[in-house]
């Protein structure tokens, strides 16, 4: 019998959080809640212009402010850095990347770029100096709009590169010319990605301890990439990599925006080794607004092909993408995660997704929740409706004749990827039952027919996206610079209590409940004896950390085999001492136990003290239970699901009301289905913000007017509805535990599923689009260009 | 929160208080609630010298029957107008809108007096207090005065209340049998309001015998919407009334809606603000 076909005992169960207590008791230490009584605190002086030229820093003034201990311009820490900031996925071969120093040295790019650095005894000395450093700007010319970035003639971000024009990635498949050409049907969109603050509720920090005689540095960040930025911090600062331990302590969320390599981690590091003391950096949430990545901010062109009846024939797409003033850690490669997914969970013959890396002087974007997938699903999922509204027919039966065919076995889509299982109108169904679906329609009716104030919409939106980043190999083939990998350790102590040591860094996720929930049904020991180390590169040196819905379907997998090289080798010890062969040995009731005898067993409990002990250990096998493995996947698995929202709209006002929101998610085996329900509710929320609320807006110069949480609008359960959700299961054929991963499902799922309800509300009114967000004025504005034109 | 170094002193009355400012000067700044002044100093917005705390001045926090008036201690906190008998009985419109400040956290810490001083256009008392006809009393060094409500906004964040001054308590007629509305236009619930209109309408033999109304966020301080009232008190419908909500006024254009937007919005609340206030 094989592990799988065991009781399970915890898997499946919605097992409370191990994490619970100390964050509830506020017991959870975050960065800013180290102790560190001598540390030199850090502030960052920020260009307050979008574009200019720095002709000198002046520091006379701060250096005579109270506790003040060093001020730096760009130019004065340049000696600091063996290389420039890391972009570790440039897309293409001939991708122009500009040289990003931690602090600027000759110009600002955007509001909020670094040019100076304080260091004082206290946070509120260094801030306080910091606002008389003087630095003499020469404004330069600003480039905001990506349009405008690569016409003739604009201002240049980076001279030296000559154009705003990053790179061109392009794709495609089948005869994609040939399929538009004889469509009867087509479909032309434009869609607009409006830039996103991703608002992880704990800002950033670094605290850098520093060991002058040993060279030795103990870098703390609320960073969701620890090993990653251990060997980035290495490089970029020329230091031996042996030299440099990364902790990421707890860490409140991130969404992607921790998943990246900041000047801040690189400054402090440098000035730690410098001065020879602790030196500390805690990001102020206005400064968090200017100084971490931004997310989306696309403009996409969107073509469907199409029969009369809807079916669809070709795909294509060209993107703008946003990239800011810099390339981050993984900027370029943001549209790219989403270059393969144009076509949904549809059919089609043929296949383009082009898409261009712009320069502007805005805040680099990089990686939020959701990452390329969220701006293809989106694409689709209205273009589909559009599709639906210009062959006159429901959207569910647009959807249906050009649904992919159930398949629980690897299937090639037009886009050239490997889908690993699905049932898409299940799920759909489900969903749509879920939602009262008819009522909703005859609601929708009803209320046209008496002209109500209020009208009804109903959006769908049948997502897919891939995740569980991912297979080194494809890794490769797409010009990403590490590996997909992951590992797991599993130590079982002679007192029958495990050790699980992960490489994945869990920042908000609940892995050290779901990888107990793992380890105690696959060595038959109890939840509460499992315990779970992540985030220290000095206890797991092995990993590649958590982003993009990889932890479980990569690292979950590494922890399985692991449990299976624990079980294989304990099999050899219970085998020996119970006189039997291993072929007579069997897994059940969580024991090794005698084929025909099941009182004669062992437990992994019981084994590993004998292992501890080793005074009767088979030839050839080492002593104490232990083992570790590395997995990489052969293939990303994709969830996939059918969310439903309803909304009133008031007609008047523009004021968009969510009545009804449904999500049923395919996200494969459920290892936790509490935390499961938890991914999807905030996952949603975070979708509906973008939907309806949120908007990173800048003025003509470049300055951030949603510059605080007053203005960027955030919002709040208040404005949220009451979630229904429920489950289809269709294992991954990816991986042994069938798992496919849910941490952005409901981000990259519900905006379209919104905007579709709000543009299906006002469609008799001859509304066929609004941009996101939806706020009321753009709903308002819509009504009236509509009635314009029909009147 | 790190602000530009500031000193501070709690006040343990009025009058301490007012003589607290005089010491510091007019860089000093009264602190109740702090939640419109607090962001502003973690934003370095505002530099106060010096915060005279008058928070746990507890005898400013009442609600008092006065006759044909209730008397607000300025430091009484939204919440406890919202809850308050007395208020929700004699002056309903108050109580309701003290209900729609921010969220629980800003009304519980949020004070009567605070929000009126602060001198905030998209601020949602100031304009029922001028809708209401409200008295504001401000104690300094000679005494104490009593302001109209019509006469104490002056401008942008600007009130009728000097440097060594501070506002001690609210006074607002009871409306009995009046009808009333506020509508307060927002995206989220702790935003400002897009627009608000507040209406407190007296019906008469046949009509509309008195009409207030009130609009915030649409213009520099909180305004009465005196075409709306003339046109009701004519006898107009509130359809054709509400029309003229945005007349004379001049709303900012900002990330919760342009210039435009607000006007437009002004008229579609003041038709809702009183057909509730007629319904009532």
């Amino acid at each position: 019998m094989t592990q799988t076909e065991q009781a399970r005992r915890y898997v499946g169960g919605g097992v409370p959080r191990k994490e619970d207590p100390e964050l509830i008791t506020g017991q959870a230490r975050y960065v800013d809640d180290l102790p560190a009584p001598n540390a030199l605190w850090v502030h960052v002086v920020r260009s307050p212009f979008a574009h200019a030229r720095i002709d000198a820093v002046d520091k006379t003034r701060a250096l005579q402010m109270p506790g003040v201990v060093a001020v730096y311009s760009g130019a004065d820490l340049a000696g600091e850095w063996a290389d420039a900031m890391p972009c570790a996925w440039p897309v293409t071969e001939d991708i122009k990347i500009p040289k990003h120093w931690p602090v600027a040295q000759d110009a600002a790019r955007f509001a909020g770029d670094a040019v100076a650095i304080v260091v004082a005894d206290t946070r509120a000395h260094a801030k306080d100096a910091a606002e008389v450093v003087d630095v003499d700007y020469d404004p330069l010319d600003v480039v905001l709009d990506m349009e405008a970035a690569v016409a003739d003639g604009s201002p240049l971000v980076h001279e030296d590169l000559g154009t705003n024009a990053s790179y061109v990635w392009k794709l495609s498949n089948g005869d994609v010319d040939g399929v538009f050409a004889s469509a009867p049907v087509h479909v032309e969109e434009r869609y607009v990605h409006p830039r996103l603050i991703p608002n992880a509720i704990e800002p950033r920090g670094v605290l850098v301890e520093p060991s002058p005689a040993q060279g030795d540095v103990t870098v703390y960040s609320a960073t969701q990439i620890p090993h990653i930025l251990k060997v980035l911090i290495a490089l970029t600062l020329g230091i031996d990599e042996s030299k440099v331990r990364v902790i990421a302590p707890n860490v409140g969320g991130g969404f992607g925006s921790k998943l990246n390599v900041y000047a801040e981690e690189l400054v402090c590091t440098a000035l730690a080794r410098k001065l020879g003391l602790p030196v500390k950096w805690i990001e102020e949430r206005s400064e968090n607004y200017l100084a971490t990545i931004h997310g989306r901010d696309q403009i996409q062109y969107v073509e469907l092909a199409a029969t009369e009846e809807g079916k669809i024939l070709g795909v294509r797409a060209r993107v703008l993408a946003d990239m800011g003033a810099y390339m981050q850690l993984v900027t370029p490669g943001i549209p790219v995660l989403g270059a393969f997914l144009y076509q949904g969970v549809y059919d089609a013959q043929a296949y383009s997704f082009e898409c261009t890396g712009v320069f502007t002087n805005k805040t680099p974007t990089d990686a939020y929740r959701g990452a390329g997938r969220p701006e293809a699903t989106y694409a689709i999922e209205r273009a589909i409706d559009a599709l639906a509204r210009r062959v006159g027919k429901d959207p569910v039966e647009t959807r249906k004749i050009n649904f992919l065919p159930p398949f629980d076995a690897p299937r090639e889509v037009v886009s050239g990827l490997q889908f690993d299982s699905g049932n898409y109108e299940a799920t759909l169904d489900k969903a749509l039952e879920a939602a009262g679906y008819d009522d909703l329609r005859r609601e929708q009716r009803e209320r046209r027919e008496r002209d109500d104030t209020k009208q009804l919409g109903i959006g769908l939106s049948t997502y897919i996206e891939m995740c569980g980043l991912a297979p080194s190999q494809v890794l490769a083939s797409l010009r990403y610079s590490a590996g997909g990998w992951d590992a797991a350790t599993i130590r079982c102590h002679p007192t029958g209590k495990v050790t699980v040591i992960t490489g994945t860094s869990p920042h908000g996720q609940g892995h050290v409940t779901t990888w107990a929930q793992i380890t105690a049904d696959a060595l038959g020991v109890s939840f509460e004896d499992v315990e779970v180390l992540h985030g220290d590169t000095a206890i797991s040196p092995l990993g590649m950390d958590t982003y993009g819905s990889r932890s479980l379907s990569v690292g979950g997998i590494a922890l399985h085999y692991a449990a299976e090289k624990i079980v294989d080798k304990a099999k050899k010890i219970a085998a020996h001492e119970l006189e039997v062969s291993e072929d007579d040995l069997e897994w059940g009731n969580g024991r090794l136990q005698v084929r025909g005898a099941p009182d004669k067993a062992r437990t992994i409990a019981e084994v590993a003290f004998s292992a501890w002990t080793a005074h009767d250990l088979p030839e050839g096998v080492e002593p104490t239970l232990e083992a570790t493995y590395v997995f990489d996947p052969p293939n990303f698995t994709f969830p996939s699901g059918a969310h439903v929202c309803a909304v009133e709209v008031d007609t008047e006002t523009g004021l968009v009301d969510i009545v009804k929101y449904v999500a049923v998610d395919d996200c494969g085996n459920v290892i936790n289905p509490v935390i499961v329900d938890g991914q999807v509710h905030g996952g949603v929320a975070q979708g509906i913000a973008e939907a309806l609320y949120e908007e990173a807006v800048y003025d003509e110069n470049g300055v951030l007017t949603t510059s605080h949480m007053g203005y960027y609008r955030v919002p709040s359960a208040a404005e949220l509805p009451p979630f229904q959700t429920d489950r289809t299961v269709t294992p991954s054929s990816t991986n042994p535990l069938g798992v496919k991963g849910v941490g952005e499902a409901g981000t990259i799922a519900a905006p379209p599923a919104v905007v579709n309800a709000v543009v299906d509300a006002l469609t008799p009114l001859g509304v066929t689009h609004v941009d996101k967000p939806v706020v009321p004025e753009r709903v308002f504005e819509a009504i009236r260009r509509a009635k314009g034109g029909v009147a | 929160m790190i602000p530009a170094p500031f000193e501070y002193e709690a006040a343990e009355s009025a009058s301490h208080a007012v003589e607290l400012l005089g010491r510091f000067g007019p860089e000093a700044k009264l602190l109740a609630g702090g939640h419109s002044l607090l962001p502003l100093m973690k934003l370095r917005l505002a530099q106060p010298s010096a915060l005279v705390d008058v928070s746990r001045i507890r005898e400013l926090s009442y609600v008092r029957d006065d006759g044909d008036t209730l008397a607000i201690g300025a430091l009484t906190c939204h919440e406890d107008v919202h809850f308050d008998d007395g208020v929700k009985r004699d002056c309903p419109i108050l109580a309701y809108t003290a209900g729609k400040v921010g969220d629980p956290q800003v009304r519980h810490r949020g004070t009567i007096g605070g929000t009126t001083a602060h001198g905030d256009p998209a601020s949602d008392v100031p304009t029922v207090l001028l809708a209401l006809g409200a008295t504001i009393a401000v104690t300094g060094p000679s005494g104490t005065r009593t302001i109209p409500a019509s006469d104490f906004f002056k401008g942008l964040f600007e009130v009728d209340v000097a440097p060594d001054e501070m506002v001690t308590e609210i006074r607002v007629p009871k409306t009995p049998g009046a009808g009333w509305s506020y509508q307060k236009f927002h995206h989220r619930a702790q935003d400002w309001a897009t627009v608000g209109v507040a209406a407190v309408i007296r019906r008469g033999d046949g009509g509309v015998a008195q009409a207030a109304v009130g609009l915030t966020s649409m213009g520099p301080t909180p305004l009465r919407a005196t075409t709306v009232e003339e046109a009701l008190v004519s006898g107009a419908d509130p359809a054709t009334a509400a029309q003229h909500a945005a007349d004379g006024t001049d709303p900012v254009s900002d990330v919760l809606g342009s210039a435009e937007y607000r006007r437009e919005m002004a008229k579609v609340f003041a038709r809702r603000a009183i057909e509730e206030a007629l319904s009532r």
